[in-house]
């Protein structure tokens, strides 16, 4: 029999985390809510079944459903300017059925603000309207380039105190030994996400961009998993073999300008917004966001796990920001960025302005902004997206000293 | 007697809300007089500390100004609170301060002390972050250290090693105004006419911008003179006022003219700054450390994490002690925590039968005029319904 790929692979595991999540309820097991990047080691580690309300409220955006749930949270008082994901999922949280998939209620949600302090709100609002308890990894902002010992220390007596936590709660002791094998298969699964990642390096970039993040869905909700390695292997090594033969990300098209796009997709206009980038033969190489997750530290290192949490790049200050995206432009060759500034997300835009100018100082790629949203449909305008593409084009193409 | 101590309440009040209306000459009087001046961005910086250097802390919240120069680093969606400060500070509105304590209470305010690096390079920022994660014993510890950074960086400004006793000494300072402050709240509540709305805002907005020690001292004359003012809430509707802050003043000029008057208030802006207090020796601890317990010990606060989300619960027993008939939200656009916050605790009040008014206000609106047909609606409702 033919070894799946990546991308069946991604498919299969993806089903079965939805429908193994709800037979995990239906049996009265303990299922946990927990934001994108919180240290779901202690989960896996206990056993617990998680899903991601952020994931699973990008599902809905990417199937073109948010509309109803926006519609139910935005009744029930929540106000258009509050993050998307957010109403989404505590629309969600009342309607429980979505063509994109369901996810059972949780017994326990677990939250971490290495993202942004809208979590805390929005986690502290489904803790009090389900009565379940919440765990909170608070990660100070890192206004230093380097995460401060300090928050390391705060960072680590929250594992710990999470840890006693989740005896508490499920009555039973938290395994050091698996614990330790579920931090090295959390590691290893980063890494090879990294790894995929980078191969995009090459020219032409074996990998069209928008794939990133569709399989970022896998690295959300498995990357303490063994699968979740094993998919990232594989699909690193399916892009080696592409850069291998010289393939470019499109069969039917050459890539001729690379860029980076800083934040969050607009699901609800994926395959537009892409389309109009691949019309002027931009791909998007890399992201701002996979190193989200290469949370990598040694096995049983809590400092270590500590401190990587605490380094998401967007918890960083505006020095390490324009340095990640201009070191970012070097290696996979950039000739733009593109930044979307996303309705939803305060924290990743009242950075980008100047974050854009400095990275263009430095690095000499032009840059452009669009307004959009990642999941409320009503915050974009494709004619306004694409006017801006089609800028940057021109700007790049006079920079390659080519016709666009 | 009366009409004499009437008129000594409200000279003793328009001194406050003389200043609270006039911060540059407040800064300028500080200057001229020698003092150093540390900006104090919102929600809650650890003034004590400040006070101990010898400085003094001064309250920056904004103010009327539109976006012009801040445009340049902040989308249009941003509050108006933090584009006003950035703008401020961009402006030249706040030279003469020797520095500024920025926050991380939110994802802007987080952002906003990276751009302040850029944007207003001459006027030196040191960032506070209170850890969210308070009831963990871990936060105190973090707390301490964050106090300790914050010493040591106004020492490179001028300010004066903190020491234990200095900063005792702070503590009892600021002890006594946050007693002052509550005692003023009651004693306005009773007194709607010669204290309303507006004024009972100009009053506690002034202790923003003058040493701690000379508001306290007129606060205590006011109060003390309220004290003899026969009770003068006939006829009047209290309402519990909740939310980021009450500003326009033209919106809480509204109050009065129908019949409105602030019986408590659950303002960031406001009560929050003097309902805890920091614990006394009792508690244990060094200074820091008790002063660190005060940053634990507030609650209800919505850009505090708040794991049994006691907002709700808070308005209806302010309501219930103060004889409040309703909760007006001063809702401020942008503010993503206290949006958070608004459908539970509306919930909840409806099932206490509280009657709630959410208003929208933005510091630089063009006057609150749009918002006096809800404001009357609202009392008739009150009324009739």
């Amino acid at each position: 029999m033919e070894q799946e790929t990546s991308k069946q692979m991604l498919d299969r595991l993806l089903a079965a985390h939805y429908s193994e999540a709800e037979a995990a309820k239906r049996e009265g097991k303990l299922v946990a809510w927990a934001t994108s990047i919180s240290p779901q080691e202690l989960l896996e580690t206990m056993g617990i079944t998680t899903v991601y309300p952020e994931n699973h409220a990008a599902a809905i955006g990417a199937r073109k459903n948010a509309e109803g749930f926006l519609a139910r949270s935005e009744a029930n008082g929540y106000s258009v300017d509050i993050c998307s994901y957010a109403r989404v999922n505590l629309g969600y949280m009342e309607l429980l059925s979505s063509p994109a998939g369901n996810i059972p209620l949780p017994d326990l949600i677990f939250c971490c603000s290495n993202i942004c302090n809208t979590v805390i709100k929005w986690y502290e609002n489904i803790a009090k309207e389900l009565g379940v308890p919440m765990i909170l990894f608070d990660m100070p902002f890192n206004h230093t380039y380097e995460v401060e010992e300090g928050s390391v220390r705060y960072m680590k007596a929250q594992i710990l105190s999470a840890i006693r936590r989740l005896e508490e709660i499920t009555g039973a002791r938290f395994d050091e030994d698996r614990f330790r094998e579920v931090m090295r298969v959390s590691t290893e699964t980063a890494r090879w996400w990294k790894q995929a990642s980078l191969v995009a390096a090459a020219k032409p970039s074996p990998m069209n961009g928008f794939e990133l993040f569709n399989y970022m869905a896998a690295i959300v909700c498995m990357r303490g998993k063994a699968d979740g390695t094993e998919i990232f292997r594989r699909w690193a090594a399916e892009l080696e073999e592409k850069k291998a033969r010289g393939a470019g990300p499109w069969k039917d098209a050459e890539e001729k300008y690379r860029i980076l796009w800083d934040g969050i997709a607009c699901w609800p206009y994926l395959s537009d917004t892409y389309k109009v980038l691949k019309k002027y033969g931009i791909n998007m190489v890399t992201s701002t966001y996979p190193d989200s997750w290469t949370i990598l530290y040694e096995a049983g290192d809590l400092d270590g796990m500590a401190r990587a949490y605490s380094s998401n790049y967007v918890n960083r200050n505006l020095d390490f920001g324009v340095n990640n995206i201009a070191g970012l432009v070097e290696t996979f060759s950039l000739d733009g960025v593109i930044f979307h500034s996303n309705r939803s997300c305060k924290f990743m835009d009242f950075r980008q302005l100047e974050t854009a100018r400095q990275v263009e100082a430095r690095t000499g790629v032009p840059t452009v902004l669009f307004d959009g949203d990642q999941t409320d449909p009503r915050a974009f305008s494709l004619a306004q997206y694409e006017t801006r593409i089609q800028t940057l084009a021109e700007t790049m193409a006079a920079r390659k000293g080519v016709g666009a | 007697m009366t009409d004499t101590v009437q008129q000594e309440a409200k000279r003793l009040a328009q001194l406050l809300i003389d200043v609270a209306a006039d911060p540059k000459a407040a800064l300028r009087a500080h200057l001229a007089g020698g003092r150093k001046v540390v900006g104090c961005f919102p929600v809650l910086t650890p003034d004590e500390v400040v006070h101990a250097a010898g400085m003094v802390p001064f309250g920056l919240w904004g103010g009327r100004k539109n976006a012009v120069e801040s445009t340049k680093y902040l989308q249009a969606f941003c509050c108006s609170v933090m584009k006003a400060n950035v703008e401020n500070g961009m402006t030249g509105v706040y030279d003469g301060l020797t520095a500024v304590i920025t926050t991380a209470y939110c994802d802007t305010l987080k952002c906003i002390e990276e751009v302040w690096k850029v944007a207003v390079p001459a006027l030196p920022s040191i960032p506070f972050v209170c850890p969210q994660n308070r009831k963990d014993p871990a936060a105190l510890d973090f707390l301490e250290s964050a106090f300790a950074r914050l010493a040591e960086a106004l020492g490179a400004f001028g300010g004066r090693p903190v020491t234990e006793e200095a900063l005792e000494k702070s503590i009892a300072v600021f002890g006594a105004y946050r007693a002052e402050a509550r005692r003023f709240s009651l004693a306005a509540a009773q007194h709607p006419w010669t204290i309303p709305a507006a004024a009972r805002h100009g009053v506690l907005k002034a202790a923003y911008f003058m040493r701690k020690e000379d508001y306290t001292e007129i606060l205590a004359a006011l109060n003390d003179a309220l004290g003899q003012i026969p009770d003068e809430r006939e006829g009047k509707t209290g309402v519990v006022l909740t939310g980021l802050m009450a500003e326009p003043n033209a919106f809480l000029e509204l109050l009065p003219d129908y019949g409105f008057y602030v019986a408590a208030d659950d303002l960031v802006h406001e009560s929050l700054q003097f309902r805890a207090d920091v614990p006394g020796p009792e508690a244990g601890g060094s200074a820091a450390r008790r002063l660190a317990m005060r940053f634990v010990g507030v609650d209800g606060c919505s850009l505090l994490y708040d794991d049994e989300k006691r907002r709700g619960k808070r308005l209806i027993e302010l309501c219930e002690a103060h004889g409040a008939r309703a909760v007006i939200a001063c809702m401020m656009k942008f503010c993503d925590p206290e949006e958070f916050d608004f459908p539970l605790y509306s919930k909840e009040l409806a099932a206490a039968g509280i009657p709630l008014l959410p208003v929208e206000v933005e510091q630089n609106m063009a006057g609150a005029e749009g918002l006096r047909t809800r404001v009357q609606t609202f009392s008739e409702m009150l009324r009739f319904g």
